[in-house]
């Protein structure tokens, strides 16, 4: 068993309206791979970026080879030897390697030029020590993705590199990647580095990681040893909760079909069908990145169709923009409010109407006392907290906004509402009152689909799900036989299936 | 109250460089002066007008200036060839709406920077003027012509002049359109949030596209009033109005980066720079010291608009 080079203890950290991190403790030793696992949302990143600096934490300590440690910000943590090498590169595409690797901390001789020969020399040292054949002349767009994250790496090292963070760093890599990265990873096991890894892919952290922590909604669940745990194991204590009543599901009983997608295909999205009943909530469940907004904002006419079709009531229907779908009854409720849902700038009643103001065209200009009426009975309606309707939006919780978007939407009376992540980033009373309005939603007859990160809020509230992965429904669930477990086997399936063939 | 304060920001600047010009030149608060004054800045205070509906939609047109000098040189041109007077200004109205549209395509079917494209048409219009005239003037001949143009520059309607009553309308124009229209919260909306106006079911590339056309249409309006008051048209008239315009919005309280701002405030922001000049000549201040002034006065507003915004 390695020396424990990394102990963070008691971490919590709040975000307005959220625990993020609740009294978490985590480890990592020398010479090995610990991996951090949980679901979306359950505080793996929040976690990492308050080691690299990116936040501060509320509490807690972190200790590193046994000294405290306060990092500042990422260059604090850097020198202080935590290394994070982000999903998305951070590197200056027309760049060299070499410059790319000492951007920032360059080497200058007495007359302020550069050391450009020594910087090459040292570079190729770096990246001879992992093991990789790179030309550090090179620009860092003339090399693959693979050899970028490489040196990504070799920029993270530094003599004093202790810690290495790596955020899903196979995402966007092919097999034969994957091997030369975990070469790499072993190489740096060698030099008795401790390494995070963050990933998704159960295959992986049974094939490089020596340990893993599990966080499950902001809090630790476990550390355990992968030699003694298995996949189904691993599986239960990132899902494994019990449903309370936080969410208060209301049985649909209509068996009428409003909305039909078939074989609906473009870039985002392969071959997707499914029908949606008048009153129902569909979920879609998935990874972040399985295509389920971009299913969503297809539908929505914001991106063209390549192939399949899409019937309304019976009627085919094709939107060449959202104008145009909302003209016809369908509404999207974006997952970022902020850049896509409102106009922050603009006033409470403003964003209300906006999709809907020609309710209140006359002759010459807006009726803008019908206006104010039907707002405020839509404020009333979806309990709005807002000193008035003229407060500008961005004065407004998070969960007022979305409630503001909501009460867009449904002004727009639509046939097929697709929210999208509707309670992310909102509190637990909030939430609790997103779930009691959608209940009102269904019984007026509107059906929505409900695009979800959550699993418990997928399965506490939808009537039937649907599971994407990489922009393909993989399974179909009712309500009655969904469950975290069946769900995550769809999706690790099919990351399980991928890695095979990439082996083959 | 604090929000309405912000609002009325403008005005109290313009209230204080009254009095403050008030003091310092005993001829300044005459009902003569003043008339000139607003005679002066009507042809700005239009351009701005359209200008405003272009920077609330954060993008911004550099073209007017350019739009007003070709307009007015077609317009000189069909008068002095005989043409009705009503014709020829339709005919100039339709140069401006055309080269506005023209920016709006090339901005949201091009994706182009509107900086870049409305610079690339400053410079065409610009040429094209000078190709036009040859780069004399075109003086207007024809009686019926130069009457009706004398009327615009000199005339007046209930003892105010006429360009100072077309400014005034196209200000209750554009605010109604602002303020009561649904064009107006799209406009409002696209330079809040594009992307949340998209989703939101508006068509915010006709949005955008109008705005260049009103812009454009507005300053070809100001190059009739420009060639009235020199009975002809002249090849560089409306050189480097634009950057007054974009002044005048900006001390209006508009911001450049779109969604928040009011035509009431342009008006405001036109006068304000109206009466700086006026003032400057009052004072017998030198041209070149003129500009100078102008400049602080300009940065000192907007500096202490940003600090407001900052908070």
């Amino acid at each position: 068993m390695g020396r424990e080079i990394l102990r963070m203890e008691n971490i919590s950290k709040s975000f307005p309206g959220v625990k993020a991190l609740d009294d978490v403790r985590f480890n990592a030793y020398e010479g090995e791979v610990m991996a951090l696992l949980g679901e979306n949302g359950a505080g793996k990143s929040t976690l990492m970026k308050i080691l690299s600096g990116v936040y501060t934490k509320d509490t807690g300590k972190i200790l590193l080879n046994g000294k405290e440690l306060e990092v500042l910000n990422p260059k604090d943590a850097f020198d202080k030897g935590i290394a994070i090498i982000h999903q998305e590169l951070n590197l200056v595409p027309n760049l060299t390697v070499y410059e790319n690797i000492f951007l920032g901390r360059e080497e200058t001789t007495t007359y302020k030029t550069l050391k450009k020969d020594y910087m090459i020399k040292e570079a190729k040292k770096l990246l001879d020590r992992l093991k990789v054949d790179i030309d550090p002349t090179l620009k860092i767009n003339e090399i693959s993705l693979a050899k970028q994250q490489m040196v990504e790496i070799a920029k993270a090292l530094s003599l004093n590199t202790s810690v290495i963070i790596m955020d899903e760093p196979t995402d966007t890599l092919t097999d034969k990647e994957v091997d030369i990265l975990f070469d790499v990873i072993r190489e740096l096991k060698a030099e008795k580095k401790a390494i995070v890894y963050i990933s998704h892919r159960l295959k992986e952290v049974f094939e490089i990681c020596d340990r893993v922590t599990v966080l499950r909604d902001g809090k630790f669940i476990d550390e355990r040893l992968v030699s003694e745990i298995d996949e189904e194991e691993i599986i239960k204590l990132m899902v494994g909760r019990t449903l309370d009543e936080q969410f208060p599901y209301l049985k649909t009983n209509t068996s009428e079909f409003v909305f039909e997608v078939k074989n609906l295909t473009n870039k985002y999205v392969k071959n997707i069908s499914f029908s949606l009943k008048r009153g129902e909530v569909l979920g879609i469940s998935g990874l972040v990145g399985a295509g389920r907004s971009e299913l969503g904002k297809t539908i929505f006419g914001l991106y063209p169709i390549d192939e399949g079709e899409m019937i309304l009531e019976g009627k085919k229907v094709e939107f060449k923009s959202p104008k145009e779908a909302i003209e016809n009854g369908i509404m999207y409720v974006s997952e970022d409010r902020k850049s896509e849902g409102l106009v922050l700038t603009m006033d409470v009643k403003s964003n209300i109407t906006l999709s809907s103001l020609d309710k209140f065209k006359r002759a010459l200009g807006l009726d803008k006392k019908k206006e104010e009426r039907i707002s405020e009975d839509y404020r009333k309606k979806i309990n709005i907290k807002t000193p008035t309707l003229t407060q500008k939006v961005k004065n407004l919780s998070g969960g007022n906004q979305q409630k503001v978007a909501i009460a867009k939407s449904l002004l727009t009376q639509p046939k097929v509402l697709i929210l999208d992540e509707p309670t992310r980033g909102i509190d637990v009373g909030a939430k609790r009152e997103i779930y009691d309005l959608l209940n009102v939603i269904k019984k007026e007859g509107h059906s929505v689909i409900m695009i979800s990160s959550e699993m418990p809020e997928i399965l506490g509230m939808s009537d039937r799900i649907i599971v994407m992965h990489e922009g393909k429904i993989k399974g179909e669930l009712t309500k009655e036989e969904a469950t975290s477990e069946k769900i995550m086997n769809y999706i690790i399936k099919e990351e399980e299936d991928r890695i095979e063939s990439k082996i083959s | 109250m604090k929000a309405k304060l912000a609002k009325a920001k403008p005005f109290l600047g313009l209230v204080l460089i009254v009095i403050v010009v008030s003091i310092l030149s005993p001829n300044f608060f005459t009902k003569d002066n003043l008339l000139t004054v607003l005679r002066q800045t009507s042809i700005n205070a239009i351009i701005a007008a359209g200008m405003t509906f272009v920077i609330l939609t954060a993008g911004i047109d550099l073209s007017v200036g350019s739009i007003l000098g070709f307009s007015g040189a077609i317009c000189a041109y069909l008068l002095t060839n005989g043409t009705n007077v009503i014709l020829a200004f339709l005919a100039a109205v339709l140069v401006g709406a055309v080269f506005g549209l023209f920016n709006g395509v090339v901005i949201t079917k091009g994706k182009v920077q509107p900086f870049i494209a409305t610079l690339a048409t400053m410079i065409l219009l610009r040429g094209a003027t000078m190709v036009f005239t040859n780069g004399k003037p075109i003086a207007v001949k024809g009686e019926s012509a130069t009457n009706t143009l004398r009327y615009i520059a000199r005339g007046e309607i209930l003892g105010i002049p006429v360009a100072v009553v077309m400014m005034i309308v196209v200000f209750i124009i554009c605010y109604h359109i602002l303020h009561n229209t649904k064009y107006g919260r799209h406009v409002y909306a696209v330079g809040g949030n594009e992307q949340a106006a998209l989703l939101s079911g508006v068509n915010t590339d006709r949005v955008k596209m109008l705005a260049y056309m009103i812009s454009g249409i507005l300053a070809s309006i100001a190059g009739i009033i420009v060639l009235s008051r020199l009975s002809s048209a002249q090849p560089t008239a409306g050189d480097g109005y634009e950057l007054d315009a974009i002044a005048a919005v900006v001390l209006g309280g508009t911001s450049l980066a779109g969604g928040q701002g009011m035509i009431l405030g342009t008006v405001v922001g036109a006068m304000i720079i109206g009466i700086l000049n006026n003032a400057l000549n009052l004072l017998d201040v030198q041209s070149y010291y003129q500009m100078i002034v102008r400049a602080i006065v300009i940065l000192i507003a907007v500096l202490l608009d940003r600090k407001d915004k900052n908070k």
